[in-house]
């Protein structure tokens, strides 16, 4: 975790919500600045240059993936989508239009503190090609091989680029039209059905090796993600 | 037609064949010369093979007519109940064809095919009811005659002198899948009539010394076997597909009032037959209506040259040779076939020859076929045209007697060359009202007059000079050859204004119709134009797209209906045909039911009560289906209408509502976050994980979160808007999910999860059936007693997924098994926390995906909550290959 402070953009219509990120985020350290409508957003967005943005899906002037695509137009810095449940669709279009994650309200800090880490840190250059480790899963992206404590688990190539891509991103939600078009190719995003399945094969072929059940998360309506920490 | 390709319609249409085929039921039809050659037999054996072989066969109808060895081979068979007709005191049986419809056999055996129906029944002739099975996808054998084929009555009728009745079409023949010929030597049938095999007793005899003669058996042998030829050649035929279809030509014939037509419809059906040729009839519509003999004899040729396959076209002028032509050029006609003219008529003479000479002189390079009149029977007797009309004679003979009166006046001023000037006027004059006939004797008896009474010398016939004799013949042939021309501009003039008329009552119908706003007005205003018109009462069915036809006529129509007429209107909404009067169909009906179609669909029938006595021509009928096509046309524009309308308002309020629901979501949720993250900031500054504040706090928090979550679940099945997003995927997937849904709360819980190794797919909306499943799982969480032990278990088990989820709790309490799955209904003494929506919830979500979801108590301890969804067949791309 980085010790310099970092700034952080907090575009939500609700006081009560801005005074509280406000005070969870200061907490960990962040310097926080806020706007109340989508057009403020993108003005301070402009002038504050923050490192990261918290992106409120509904606001009074304009629709929430109008401002992230914007956003997007000049900026790659990290942004997270606060939105509630049952507006899945809402969030896969904004993942799609380039955020880089989101936290479904009502929340827990700790949540959205790890989301916001993971979110700075892939933004960070890729290629890298150093083997990933977690709890005893080690992916060797050269030999393009996959242990676990030592013991290897035979993926079929499909399975590895899956767990691969997870892995590539962990910690950051992947909506299955990203993994499609990864995986797959462009013209495959109509085919999701397949992913699902795939999915279960690598997720049961894991557990049996003995990792953890939770390491592959369905995001419900939206997309999988590798569980990190 | 010089060219050989074949034509792509009629390509299409053989595509066509072979479809409708696939969904049509096979018919076999046993074939033989004679009654007793065992067609009945056979036809029997062969269903009862087809019975051991497990088809569902259900006897139609066979009459066994006291024949030993067929009664055997019926026994055992599955009959349906016949239907009995009262008719005349005595009691018919017939074939139950709702039954059998009702019955929806693979296959129906029924005899005589060419059996005439009780008056009543839904069809004439059983035929149709095959017919009807067929189309339904029902399977049938039948047996018939050859002497009951249309197309061979006549030559049976020859040579065996019987008149025979009952005739099926030979597009029946043509339509069967499979015709077997039962045969037997001549003198083997004999044989088995004598044996009393075929006809018991007395009838035996009379049979054998009539119908069972020799010669006449060997005929009609010669006969059916040709017949039997005849198909497999043509079956031969339409196997070769890339043959040209009809290149051998067109065969066209000349339709009239005379019974003799029959002959010739019979005769051009076998030349094309003959020579794979399409083949027409063209009826040329007389100038003035048919006698009402002639007319009936006129439909009835023109319905057996349809039934005999032919496509027959309407044309009316004047010159026949003319119309003749003209039809056979616009058709594509090689060939015409006609009958021998008889006789001299003049006006043939006067017209500028005969129909024939015509024909030859300007009909090339059509062939012409003449066939002569049967040589059996008298002379056709041409029907008149028009009834004998004595008042238009009478009115003639008072018009030239008075002109002679008048003449007689004139004389003393005049010479009597100048009176002849006077009878030519009047006869001008009587033209514009008399038919030809009047006509002649007006011309003949004015001459006759003229002669007798003003042409010296007078009082005598006599004529002494050429120069009157000479002006008298002269006479004659003007007033005769002006009489006639007027006649005829007449008859055209007539002719054109009806024409003229029908095309200005259609206009009328399409514009008030087309103007009217409201389904009544639509139907008020048919209803006018067609009084109007038809001088016929009308009623109209309008088919609701849900329920089909309704019981009862639309109240704006006039005629009000029974249920007798409803029955014929369904059939002719079903079968998209006309029914009633005038037609093959239910026709002891009063009235004419017109279905409503256009190119698509039937949008209902309308009904037709012209007066009584009177009866509807071709024409008439013809533009009443004109009509009725444009009523259907604005009934089908005015449902796209209201169609698209409903799907827009259905989209608009869909929009709205999940404006509401998601802004009702957003307005829940959000101080639930601001809550949450104050908590989580709270416990944070307090340093302590375990403080009882915090985590009063904490629990409370949950309980809020997941009773906003069922409320707003609930919320959603409540309006009924649970739109489902299905994907295909597999059953550990969707149990994964719902573990995860569960969360933390089955920590306190040990559960076991037991699947097969092989699952098939699913194709649900998985966020909602884990929703469902985990909301099962906290339900056995929070009445499991501790130490919580829950099994689940998922099985296939006949098109059906099975999900099995058992807790070890206390179970339900009798009184609430009842409504365990009702909103808001608690076990008693259940543990707080619980909003008891969640299981409605999980049943409003399995019911969407059509699942049932079902809970007991089990006999030990604890209950059992059962889910059941139905299986799909997964697409093949989706099966994976592992």
């Amino acid at each position: 975790m980085t010790k310099n402070p970092s700034s952080i953009l907090v575009i939500d219509d609700e006081l009560q919500m801005r005074r509280m990120l406000r005070i969870s985020l200061e907490g960990a350290g962040y310097r926080v600045w806020e706007a109340g409508t989508g057009e403020e957003g993108l003005v301070e967005a402009a002038s504050r240059r923050p490192e990261a943005i918290l992106l409120d899906l509904s606001l009074p002037d304009m629709d929430g993936v109008t401002v992230l695509k914007r956003l997007r137009e000049w900026s790659s810095i990290p942004i997270l989508i606060l939105s509630v449940r049952d507006a899945e669709q809402e969030k896969v279009a904004a993942l799609d239009a380039g955020a880089n994650d989101y936290v479904t309200k009502p929340f827990h800090t700790e949540e959205l503190l790890a989301r916001l880490r993971v979110a700075q840190r892939h933004n960070l250059p890729q290629g890298d090609l150093r083997p990933f480790e977690h709890e005893g899963l080690t992916i060797d992206f050269v030999e393009r091989e996959v242990e676990f404590r030592g013991k290897r688990i035979d993926l079929t190539p499909t399975e590895y680029s899956l767990l691969r891509l997870l892995a590539a991103h962990a910690g950051k939600v992947l909506t299955r039209t990203h993994i499609l078009r990864e995986i797959w190719g462009p013209k495959s995003s109509d085919q999701s059905q397949y992913l699902r399945v795939y999915i279960s094969q690598l997720r049961a072929k894991l557990v049996a090796a003995g990792v953890a059940e939770d390491l592959i998360k369905t995001e419900t309506g939206i997309g999988y993600r590798l569980l990190i920490g | 037609m010089d060219d050989v390709r074949p034509n792509p319609d009629a390509l299409l249409a053989s595509i066509q064949t072979e479809e409708a085929k696939l969904k049509r039921g096979r018919l076999k039809i046993f074939f033989g010369m004679a009654p007793g050659v065992g067609k009945t037999y056979a036809m029997l054996k062969e269903a009862r093979k087809e019975e051991a072989q497990g088809v569902d066969v259900v006897v139609g109808l066979v009459e066994t007519h006291g024949r030993a060895e067929t009664a055997q081979m019926l026994g055992g068979l599955p009959a349906a109940p016949r239907r009995k007709v009262d008719y005349r005191g005595t009691t018919l049986e017939e074939m139950d064809l709702d039954g059998i419809i009702f019955l929806r056999p693979q296959l129906v055996v029924v005899y005589e095919l060419a059996h005439t129906n009780a008056p009543g029944s839904r069809h004439p002739k059983r035929y149709q009811d095959v017919l009807e099975l067929l189309d339904l996808g029902i399977n049938v054998f039948s047996t018939l005659n050859v002497q009951h084929v249309e197309s061979r009555a006549e030559a049976v009728r020859q040579i065996a002198g019987v008149q025979v009745h009952e005739t099926v079409p030979d597009s029946i023949l043509e339509q069967a899948d499979d015709i077997e010929l039962i045969d037997v030597s001549p003198a083997r049938l004999r044989e088995r009539l004598a044996e009393g095999k075929v006809y018991l007793g007395a009838r035996a005899a009379v049979a054998s010394d009539n119908f069972f003669k020799e010669e006449n058996l060997v005929a009609l042998r010669e006969i059916a076997l040709r017949l039997t030829a005849e198909r497999v050649d043509q079956q031969l035929r339409s196997l070769r597909k890339n043959r040209p279809a009809g290149s051998s030509g067109r065969l066209m014939v000349a339709v009239g009032p005379s019974p003799y037509s029959l002959e010739l419809v019979r005769r051009t059906r076998r030349l094309a037959y003959a020579q794979d040729a399409s083949w027409l009839a063209v009826a040329i519509e007389p100038e003035v209506p048919f006698p009402a003999d002639a007319q009936r004899q006129f439909d009835k040729n023109l319905a057996l040259a349809r039934e005999l396959g032919a496509e027959v076209i309407f044309t009316r002028d004047q010159d026949l040779a003319r119309a003749l032509l003209r039809v056979a050029r616009e058709n594509h006609v090689t060939q015409i076939v006609m009958g021998r003219p008889h006789g001299f008529r003049w006006n043939e003479w006067l017209n500028g020859g005969s129909l024939l000479t015509k024909l030859l002189k300007e009909g090339d390079p059509i062939d012409l076929h003449i066939i002569p009149p049967p040589v059996t029977k008298a002379r056709w007797t041409k029907p008149r045209s028009g009834t004998l009309d004595w008042t238009g004679y009478i009115q003639a003979s008072i018009g030239v007697l008075i002109v002679t009166g008048a003449n007689v006046g004139f004389s003393a001023l005049t010479g009597y060359w100048s009176l002849a000037l006077f009878y030519l006027l009047a006869i001008l004059l009587m033209s514009m009202r008399l038919g030809r006939g009047p006509l002649l004797l007006a011309a003949a008896l004015s001459a006759l007059l003229w002669d007798f009474l003003f042409i010296p010398p007078l009082y005598t016939f006599y004529i002494a000079k050429f120069e009157d004799g000479f002006m008298l013949c002269l006479f004659f042939v003007v007033a005769l050859v002006t009489g006639q021309l007027t006649s005829r501009l007449r008859i055209e003039e007539r002719n054109e204004r009806q024409r003229e008329r029908r095309a200005s009552s259609l206009y009328r119908l399409t514009r008030s119709i087309g103007a009217a706003t409201t389904l009544d007005e639509v139907i008020a205003q048919a209803s006018m134009q067609i009084k109007e018109t038809f001088d016929a009462d009308c009623g109209f069915y309008v088919a609701n797209s849900a329920f089909g036809l309704p019981a009862s006529p639309h109240p704006s129509g006039e005629l009000k209906l029974d249920e007798k007429e409803h029955g014929v209107a369904v059939w002719a909404y079903r079968n998209r045909r006309v029914a009633g009067r005038f037609t093959d169909t239910l026709a002891s009906s009063e009235y004419f039911h017109v279905p409503l179609l256009t190119a698509t669909k039937a949008y209902g029938v309308m009904v037709i009560k012209p007066p009584p006595e009177r009866s509807l021509s071709l024409d008439e009928r013809d533009l009443l289906e004109s009509f009725a096509q444009q009523i259907a046309l604005v009934l089908e524009k005015d449902a796209l209408q209201s169609e698209a309308e409903s799907a827009r308002i259905l989209s608009k309020s869909d929009e709205l509502h999940r404006a509401l629901f998601n802004s009702v979501s957003h307005e829940l949720q959000t101080p639930l976050a601001v809550l949450q993250s104050g908590l989580d900031e709270l416990k944070r500054v307090s340093h302590s994980q375990n403080d009882r504040v915090t985590d009063a706090m904490d629990d409370a928090m949950e309980r809020l979160k997941r009773l906003v979550k069922n409320l707003l679940d609930s919320a959603r099945l409540e309006t009924g808007r649970l739109e489902l997003r299905r994907e295909w995927g597999d059953v550990r997937g969707l149990i994964d999910q719902a573990i995860e849904l569960v969360g933390n709360s089955l920590q306190s819980a040990e559960l076991q999860v037991q699947l097969p190794t092989s699952l098939p797919l699913l194709n649900v909306d998985f966020a909602l059936m884990a929703q469902a499943l985990a909301n099962i799982l906290h339900n056995a969480i929070v009445h499991g007693t501790p130490p919580i032990k829950i099994s689940l278990i998922a099985e296939v088990s006949s098109e059906f997924l099975v999900i099995q989820v058992r807790d070890n709790g206390p179970g339900i309490p009798a009184d609430l098994m009842q409504n365990i799955f009702d909103r808001f209904v608690r076990a008693p003494g259940a543990k707080p926390g619980g909003s008891g929506l969640g299981l409605s919830i999980s049943k409003g979500f399995i019911q969407a995906h059509n699942g049932t979801l079902e809970a007991h108590n089990l006999p030990d301890l604890g209950c059992l909550f059962t889910l059941r969804l139905p299986l799909e067949k997964a697409p093949a791309s989706i099966t994976l290959q592992s």
